[in-house]
């Protein structure tokens, strides 16, 4: 269960960046979360309420999205969607490949209330 | 990944995910400000400032990783045997409680810090740096960090390390590489520990284990060894002898490199197709007191 930890830095960085733009609120916190990225967007999600409680983003909305898996082939150069445990080429089939997305783990967009 | 703040944006993904890092304004009124940063910029901004220090000292760090009871322990104590009159070694070992993983290795007559963790399934930077703080790194040429035994969450923690070294032993299954990717993916030396089983055990096979590892793209080295009879033992020790010496080598040019998954990401880094990284920049000379126990 490391979401707990990662969801504590996730509000660290959102609450130095609401002091920073004098926020008395986080409305919506954006994550890319890949499957990859051996983080559970679920237990992250439950994990959240805890972490955030008596922080600004007390009242927020976690929105968690994902993007498939691709992979670029270093055989054939092709590039192909892949699956979490089977990083092969869909092409060629060969397995010299290099992940180009799936591993995302980000905090992408940080919406909060300015009173000023 | 990127050195520099930890993300995961590579020219596939770029343009899927593309901030301005500039303040905007939503319809509902709020402000809002893209961000992209990895949500363990904290704990990667203190595994490269763990780096710093195993590299300012030539010290080579490798992070241990398996399930419990796959014969972590049982290998530094026979790698500690063939290596200790040749090079200094130290470990730092997790474990959610005890001292009894620390207490076998100083038996050996080598260093060992202990983490107890207490209900965290995974050691982090921050943890590795306080023990870094009992220890000498000066005379040292390696560090091993003997991880919590667990497959899933010490994956996703970077220590400051130099390698990943995943551990499955004979009595697991053949399919674990499959079960946990995120880990055998970022692995740079898979070893199947207690191989002195395999001749009662008939439903592990190390060919499989390897085709696993192979579907995850990884072209790391596979050794069977056994801590227990010693067979494949030499193999394991020869790759170590051999990084210690490159690592040495590269620090000598200049060369600094991360574990192994994240020099791909890096390679990938738009405007960056060298796999040497830059070094990171930020004050680290402060003045730890760095005390041998």
């Amino acid at each position: 269960m490391h979401e707990l930890s990662i969801c504590q830095s996730l509000l660290n960085q959102v609450s130095n960046l609401a002091a920073e733009h004098n926020a008395s609120a986080v409305e919506n916190i954006y994550l890319q979360v890949g499957p990859l990225s051996g983080v559970e967007p679920e237990l992250l999600q439950s994990v959240f309420p805890f972490a955030s409680a008596n922080t600004v983003a007390e009242q927020a909305k976690l929105i968690i999205s994902s993007m498939p898996i691709r992979v670029h082939c270093r055989t054939c150069s092709g590039e192909s969607e892949a699956t979490i445990n089977r990083l092969v080429c869909g092409l060629c089939g060969d397995w010299h490949t290099e992940l180009i997305a799936g591993d995302e783990l980000l905090l992408e967009r940080v919406e909060m209330r300015t009173d000023h | 990944m990127c050195d520099t703040c930890g993300c995961n944006i590579t020219p596939g993904n770029k343009h899927l995910i593309q901030a301005n890092g500039k303040l905007a304004t939503t319809e509902s009124g709020a402000a809002a400000v893209d961000v992209l940063t990895s949500l363990l910029s904290e704990n990667d901004h203190q595994a490269m400032h763990n780096r710093d220090h195993f590299d300012k000292h030539q010290v080579l760090a490798l992070n241990l990783m398996s399930s419990p009871g796959s014969g972590k322990t049982a290998l530094l104590e026979s790698t500690i045997d063939a290596l200790k009159d040749e090079f200094n070694i130290a470990v730092i070992e997790g474990d959610l409680e005890t001292e009894n993983d620390a207490e076998r290795i100083r038996a050996k007559g080598v260093t060992a810090i202990q983490i107890t963790t207490g209900s965290a399934c995974h050691l982090d930077a921050h943890m590795v740096h306080d023990a870094l703080h009992h220890l000498n790194l000066a005379p040292l040429d390696i560090v091993f960090i003997e991880n919590v035994g667990n497959l899933v969450c010490p994956a996703s923690f970077d220590l400051g390390h130099h390698y990943n070294i995943t551990l499955l032993s004979v009595t697991e299954g053949d399919d674990k590489p499959a079960k946990y990717p995120v880990m055998f993916r970022a692995t740079d030396l898979m070893l199947l520990s207690k191989s002195d089983l395999l001749a009662v055990l008939d439903d592990f096979d190390p060919a499989k284990a390897e085709h696993y590892l192979r579907q995850l793209a990884n072209a790391a080295p596979v050794i069977p060894l056994s801590a227990k009879t010693g067979d494949g033992l030499a193999l394991w020790i020869d790759w170590l002898r051999k990084q210690i010496k490159q690592h040495k080598h590269r620090l000598a040019s200049g060369e600094r490199i991360t574990p192994d998954i994240q020099s791909d990401g890096q390679h990938y880094h738009s405007g960056n197709h060298d796999n040497k990284l830059t070094p990171h920049h930020h004050a680290h000379d402060h003045n730890h007191e760095h005390v041998k126990l």
